[in-house]
């Protein structure tokens, strides 16, 4: 491990990018191939086969997200900061719209949602590209607070006004907010750190995504007794404790790309994996509100959303708190 | 040239803001005469059903639309002859001609077409009573199949009066095709219409 550190630490950035690409490409590869493997194989008796089906499908879907967010991850570094942040915009964009579609607002809302589709969300990333800190981290919950509500109530509509503004309020602060600090920690200048940011953000996103994939499997294999069952069968603090430790453990080994040691990046990861995982469940407790298992449960929503919200929400909890703890503890 | 480029521009726009989801429930979408009609709460409900459709079977498929009120500006008129190719009717009833005759033409021209029953948006839910003009179609062309759908969420993308489209996931849903009985009273058929397009939201 500490081999493998100060080897990475060492590299050129490019070098490190090369290094990284094969590392995380080949990982894939590797796990999507097994997957295809076990999908044709022969099983014994149907009720097993069933099983791994099931099995197969919710892991192949992970394994998509995962492409997804290292591709994602790659045409930002390709392209620079600017295009990075247009690709988490757009992300935030759909995300939105899948929160929104599912928490029905009133007519009287329709301005609110205009402005914040169309306003909220590119001011809140331009914000964030022009590195106006103290502006970004306040912006949303300080005057979009106000604005909202405030054009909802013009709107002359008192019915369930505290429950529509809410909604509006949390879909907001979690699909703009929280996913806007995943490219905000692009512009984080750590000392003796410069052009390699991106490395941050790839880092965050790396460990939030295999804390999530293990805790999933752990929830299945396991089998533990859920502790909310109302509102998640599989959430138990076990698979949570194993997914945020491997996590960590995985932040750990990516040291080398950080500015930091080992046991830093440890701590730092073990803060982003704790918060996605808790993020997790909250957003599984708002679905349930909403009497679906899925933002895009297959053949239940008549919606058509795909699913994309219930891919990120544990990256839209980890991203402000891993943002803000990083900035308040090194002062960067 | 821009009429095409205008027709995939609002196709764009519609996917990006809505999914533009289509369920095809009770029938295939397929190459047949067909009439199409759906509940109807925003502007945007066109091009739903429009976008919803095969690449193929668009450019047979027109829609209805009020002529006093879609003509009004020359942009109006422009998007909806050029870019739709709809149907113009008159909701007055000031002439002597049949108001449905413009349909009859395209009917017999083999075009299908869609069909907003209700005759105006409305802001309910509950999609408002059916107007004869189905039943009229129905009864002319026995051979033409109608098709019930139900666009799901539109009106929260744009309200009656708003100029700005909100993104919401909307979705167009199909139901199986029905027929005008032997005999069937005009009251009851629009009922079972109406029925048939208001029983797809909850599959």
């Amino acid at each position: 491990m500490f081999q493998m550190y100060y080897y990475l630490k060492n590299l050129s950035p490019t070098q490190q990018v090369g290094a990284l690409f094969v590392t995380i490409f080949g990982l894939l590869l590797l796990a999507s191939v097994g997957a295809f493997l076990l999908s044709v194989r022969e099983h014994a008796d149907e009720a097993r086969a069933d099983f791994w089906r099931k099995e197969l499908k919710s892991l192949d879907a992970m394994l998509r997200t995962s492409w997804l967010m290292v591709l994602v991850f790659w045409i930002g570094w390709a392209l620079g900061d600017r295009v990075a942040l247009t690709l988490f915009a757009i992300v935030s964009f759909f995300a939105l719209r899948e929160f929104l579609t599912l928490s029905p607002t009133r007519l009287g809302d329709h301005r609110s949602l205009v402005l914040a589709f169309f306003v909220v969300l590119p001011a809140q990333y331009a914000l964030v590209g022009g590195g106006y800190f103290d502006m970004f981290t306040v912006f949303i919950p300080v005057y979009v607070f106000l604005a909202l509500p405030l054009a909802s109530a013009l709107a002359n509509d008192p019915l369930r006004f505290l429950e529509r503004s809410a909604k509006l309020q949390w879909g907001i602060m979690v699909c703009i907010y929280g996913m806007s600090h995943v490219p905000a920690i692009l512009m984080l200048r750590f000392p003796g750190y410069e052009g390699r940011s991106a490395f941050m953000v790839f880092f965050l996103v790396a460990v939030v995504q295999v804390c999530m994939i293990t805790q999933h499997i752990a929830a299945q294999r396991m089998r533990r007794k859920p502790i909310a069952p109302a509102i998640s069968q599989s959430f138990n603090w076990d698979s949570w404790g194993l997914g945020v430790l491997v996590g960590s453990l995985f932040g750990a080994l990516l040291a080398g790309i950080t500015p930091w040691v080992p046991g830093t990046a440890f701590a730092a990861a073990f803060i982003a994996c704790s918060a996605g995982g808790l993020g997790h469940f909250v957003m599984k407790a708002l679905k349930r509100d909403r009497g679906i298992p899925n933002w895009g449960a297959e053949g239940q929503s008549v919606t058509g959303a795909g699913g994309l919200l219930d891919r990120v929400d544990a990256l839209c909890f980890a991203a402000p708190v891993f943002f803000h703890t990083t900035r308040w503890y090194f002062g960067v | 040239m821009l009429a095409k480029m205008m027709s995939y521009f609002l196709l764009g726009l519609i996917r990006v803001l809505t999914g533009s989801q289509a369920r095809w429930h009770g029938c295939p979408p397929k190459a047949e005469q067909r009439i199409y009609f759906a509940n109807h709460q925003s502007h945007a409900d066109l091009v739903m059903i429009w976008a919803a459709l095969p690449k193929e079977l668009r450019s047979v498929t027109r829609a209805i639309a009020a002529k006093d009120y879609w003509t009004k500006t020359p942009f109006k008129q422009w998007l909806t002859s050029a870019v739709f190719n709809v149907i113009y009717v008159s909701r007055d009833r000031t002439s002597d001609e049949d108001p449905l005759e413009p349909l009859f033409d395209a009917l017999q021209n083999g075009d299908s077409i869609i069909l907003f029953p209700e005759g105006t948006r409305g802001f309910t839910g509950e999609p408002q009573p059916f107007k004869a003009g189905l039943y009229n179609l129905a009864l002319k062309f026995p051979h033409v199949v109608l098709v019930p759908a139900w666009i799901n969420n539109v009106q929260h993308v744009l309200p009656k009066g708003e100029v700005v489209p909100v993104p919401v996931l909307c979705s167009v849903t199909f139901g199986a095709p029905m027929q005008l009985g032997a005999g069937e009273e005009r009251r009851a058929f629009l009922e079972r219409a109406r029925a048939a397009v208001v029983a797809l939201r909850d599959v």
